[in-house]
């Protein structure tokens, strides 16, 4: 699909409800430059969402929405989880997968939409927690990286099972006790990022959904470099509120707190070499058409 | 052929797949009314007497209509109107006739308001909320009119129609196959034509609300 097709038949316009109709007015749908600063200014692709009050996991969904460089030929695929919650509110295209094996449906896809459509860019985005992504679904998203497959994996990791009452998960930290996890965890965090790095991830992000110039960036870097060149991982730090005994108004500090220099969050980068490169190329790029825009609307005010 | 007979329900809380009964699907040309094969001629008649005597008759235009994916479905959105139209202009006062979207197949829980759209996945709701007693679905994806027609047979008491643009539903009380432009101006011209003619069924109307 794409967005000259998101329009509403003229003789049925005035039935459709206004959320579909501010879709079409006022969504960053094809807008090149579409980023996080579109928020309050135009209409976002995520509707009232049912995640808790003050959810971390709901601004990063805001956030990852409004920076997705091309929603309108964008699939995402979900799973079990608080994810699975919003994405019925979510106006891009997505598929909810069984609880674990969102890689493997994004492989096939990816695939799929490649003969489908050939020369016409689509991308494709894994959205999980860290239960599908490290636990129930890990042969799944390495072996998607095994196999260089080009989409973006994305781990909403919140350190537990959230969704099902906070039982223990490979991504919570060592000795952490959680109202489903009284004895605490025995083992360390499993360090996905540095594994998905050795198993041949192209870009790979650890950071919190804190700052939303950062997601924006993150995202934009990921989805292209994906689109490209092979596999790219975000793991993003979205606490539950409700499992670490926080306030809704506490999972921003919470985030703040978790991103220090020697914390667990801190932000950590991995860029392969080509992706490097192509990371300067678009850079160069989006220069050149920043310039040429300018100078062109210096003539028009002339 | 099949004893069983689609009919208006509540026929169960889970009532079975019609074609699993033993329901067959129209030849081109032809038409089914409530299961049984007949002449696409006698089901536009049918139709339009259902939409003349029904309290609420509606129009649940589906996503393949209400976006305008390209001209056909543009034109179609135009007839779907006209017969919209055309309802209001036929039917008596106190018979209110409505025109409801269904624009997405999302289980938009909880931001739905299914008085204002419909959704695949829990039709009886807004059946229930207007108390329609007739309605006609158009432009909405096999699967998903397959899955609402029979929710809706299985917990209300609503006449179904199913203008189909490919083979026909077994699962609706009466089904058109390959829907077109054409096809649904002649429904509008039938509606017109028997105008006058059906006593709309105001006192004993059920509403469409299950017991």
């Amino acid at each position: 699909m794409s967005k000259e097709r998101i329009q509403i038949s003229e003789d049925l316009y005035d039935i459709m409800p206004s959320d579909y109709q501010d879709l079409v007015k006022s969504a960053t749908y094809g807008k090149e430059d579409r980023g996080w600063k579109d928020i309050g200014t135009s209409k976002e692709l995520i509707e009232q969402h049912s995640l808790c009050a003050g959810c971390p996991e709901s601004m990063a969904f805001r956030y990852i929405l409004a920076s997705l460089p091309n929603p309108e030929d964008t699939v995402m695929v979900g799973s079990t989880g608080c994810t699975s919650l919003v994405f019925p509110m979510v106006a891009v295209h997505n598929i909810h997968s069984l609880f674990g094996n969102q890689n493997a449906i994004a492989s096939g896809l990816k695939r799929a939409l490649s003969v489908r459509f050939p020369g016409r860019v689509k991308d494709v985005v894994v959205l999980a927690g860290d239960g599908a992504t490290v636990d129930i679904g890990l042969d799944m998203t390495l072996q998607a990286w095994f196999r260089q497959e080009k989409f973006t994996t994305i781990c909403f990791d919140n350190e537990l099972y959230a969704n099902t009452g906070g039982q223990e998960s490979g991504l919570m930290q060592k000795g952490f006790v959680a109202k489903m996890a009284p004895v605490g965890k025995l083992f360390d965090k499993v360090r996905l990022p540095e594994i998905a790095r050795e198993s041949g991830c192209h870009y790979v992000v650890n950071c919190t959904v804190s700052k939303p110039s950062l997601v924006e960036k993150v995202i934009r870097n990921a989805v292209h470099i994906a689109r490209e060149i092979g596999p790219t991982y975000l793991q993003l730090y979205t606490p539950c509120i409700l499992e670490i005994g926080k306030n809704s108004m506490e999972g921003l500090q919470e985030m703040r707190d978790s991103e220090k220099p020697t914390e667990r969050f801190a932000y950590k980068e991995y860029v392969s070499e080509p992706a490097k490169q192509l990371l300067a190329e678009l850079a160069a790029k989006d220069k050149e058409r920043k310039a040429a825009a300018k100078q062109l609307a210096g003539q028009v005010s002339a | 052929m099949s004893d069983y007979r689609v009919l208006p329900g509540p026929e169960h809380f889970l009532p079975p797949a019609a074609a699993s009964m033993g329901i067959c699907l129209p030849n081109p040309g032809e038409a089914h009314i409530n299961g049984v094969i007949a002449p696409e001629e006698k089901a536009y008649e049918e139709a339009a007497r259902q939409f003349l005597m029904a309290k609420v008759p509606t129009i649940f235009p589906g996503p393949l209509v209400l976006w305008a994916w390209n001209e056909k479905a543009a034109k179609k959105a135009t007839a779907v109107r006209h017969l919209f139209n055309t309802l209001i202009e036929c039917v008596q006062p106190g018979q209110k006739p409505m025109l409801i979207p269904m624009p997405d197949y999302r289980p938009k829980y909880p931001k739905i308001n299914p008085e204002v759209e419909i959704n695949p996945n829990h039709p009886n709701l807004t059946i229930w909320h207007n108390r329609i007693d007739c309605c006609m679905f158009i432009g909405v994806h096999c699967h998903q009119a397959n899955l609402s027609l029979k929710i809706i047979r299985g917990g209300t008491s609503c006449y179904t129609i199913a203008m189909c643009a490919q083979a026909g539903h077994e699962d609706a009380m009466l089904s058109f196959r390959d829907a077109s432009v054409e096809k649904i101006m002649k429904l509008a011209d039938t509606v017109k034509r028997l105008k006058g003619t059906v006593q709309p069924r105001l006192a004993s109307a059920k509403n469409g609300v299950s017991s």
